[in-house]
């Protein structure tokens, strides 16, 4: 029996953070059009089954932290024609995200 | 067709960011049918029989043109079918049987 | 084209109707299409080993008929006249449920809430999340390719098309529902409310409001 079963939390509010740039196929709860962006944490969820794994009926244990991060739009599309202000905030997982230094 | 589809990395269902026009925000009830679709996900979610990840990865699945022209509660009985067969709770035989028999007992009564 | 925008008409009792007020779909009920054939066998199959009863299936319908957005109505006008449930509503949305007498959810509950400067609208690029125990089932609409591709990369253009326009001085936020959490706008209450009571309150607090593609209604 695992020790633990959830991944400890690597990021905190306010931390930078970038989507990694990776494009497996699968089920993946990581929009396409974030891949490769950078945001700011906003707040930790808390832990969850990993879908990618609940996707085949798989435990997807140990949980994963998921986050939702903060992203500006003006940093997501070289287009966006709103206000600077404006930003697309998204629930992420851990594994999807690196630290921004 | 555009341009944007092209991307062979980006999975059909994942529009985030895609042109599209103009939503339609007009609304209809759903049909009986439709909600029997959904109870049915929602009892076998309850039993633990299904997870809602099975749910979206089998509709997911769906070939683009099919994911296209195929209403959301249809994308929704497809996959739960698909997942009940993964799952081994019924067999494609006994689907395929039933699914006929459902048919022939309607053109029946026609 | 023509679009059906009940949230805009004053007449406030007939909004939690309006999913009851839209033309029924044409034909479903009398033609057996492949797909409805598919949910005629696996339902009766499933019946057949055992997995759920027909009576089941009669409830689990019903309850999600039961399912109206005002219940989302209840806890937003709740939050407009308690301080310290709006707190509550805002630090952990699950227990604000209960603390109103409604399911908690199976999800986990984020109450996004507008203020003068920041406006906040809910779309799920990826699939339907919606918070169905509060709001009951999600609008075609919000379930469309139009609303799904479009609310992440130009939200200020498709709240225009709902009739919402937000100026450049106020922070358009949209929340897109990719895992785990169910998202349900805050807005803020109307002027010319003061001293109303919650179930007068509730009247004025829409489904789209509480999606963010609208305002609530004005007294």
């Amino acid at each position: 029996m695992p020790s633990s079963e959830a991944v400890e939390p690597r990021f905190r509010a306010g931390d930078r953070v970038a989507v990694r740039a990776a494009y497996p196929p699968g089920h993946v709860r990581t929009p396409f059009y974030i891949r490769g962006k950078t945001g700011v944490v906003e707040r930790l969820c808390g832990d969850f089954a990993n879908p990618e794994e609940l996707a085949y009926a798989r435990s997807g244990l140990p949980r994963r932290p998921l986050y939702r991060v903060r992203f500006r739009q003006t940093d997501v599309w070289p287009d966006y024609r709103g206000a600077d202000s404006d930003t697309v905030d998204i629930e992420i997982y851990q594994h999807w995200l690196e630290p921004v230094p | 067709m555009s341009d944007h589809h092209i991307d062979p990395r980006r999975a059909h269902h994942d529009m985030g960011g895609l042109s599209a026009p103009a939503v339609d925000a007009t609304e209809h009830d759903h049909a009986l049918w439709e909600k029997r679709v959904d109870a049915i996900q929602m009892l076998l979610s309850n039993k633990g029989l299904i997870t809602t990840d099975e749910l979206r990865r089998n509709i997911e699945s769906l070939g683009p043109d099919a994911y296209d022209q195929m209403s959301y509660y249809e994308r929704w009985i497809h996959s739960v079918a698909q997942t009940m067969i993964q799952r081994g709770v019924i067999t494609v035989e006994e689907l395929g049987r039933k699914i006929s028999e459902i048919q022939e007992r309607a053109d029946a009564f026609l | 084209m023509t679009v059906d925008r009940h949230e805009h008409v004053a007449s406030p009792s007939r909004d939690h109707e309006e999913s009851h007020r839209h033309p029924p779909r044409p034909d479903l009920d009398d033609t057996l299409t492949y797909h409805r054939a598919m949910e005629v066998a696996l339902r009766e199959l499933l019946i057949e080993k055992g997995v759920f009863t027909a009576d089941e299936i009669r409830r689990q319908v019903e309850d999600m008929d039961n399912r109206t957005p005002a219940q989302g109505a209840r806890v937003v006008a709740k939050a407009w006249v308690d301080p310290g449930y709006r707190s509550l509503l805002l630090s952990d949305g699950g227990a604000a449920c209960v603390a109103a007498g409604l399911d908690r959810g199976l999800y986990k509950l984020v109450v996004v809430e507008n203020t003068p400067d920041t406006h906040n609208v809910i779309v799920c690029t990826l699939c339907s999340c919606y918070p169905r125990w509060l709001l009951g089932l999600p609008p075609d609409w919000y379930k469309s390719r139009a609303y799904r591709s479009r609310m992440v990369r130009e939200p200020r253009a498709v709240l225009r098309e709902f009739g919402t326009e937000i100026p450049d001085d106020v922070t358009v936020r949209v929340h897109d529902s990719t895992a785990d959490m169910r998202y349900l706008v805050l807005p803020q209450r109307p002027a010319g409310t003061e001293g109303w009571d919650e179930d007068r309150l509730a009247q004025l607090v829409t489904r789209d409001a509480m999606i963010g593609v609208s305002l609530p209604l004005r007294p």
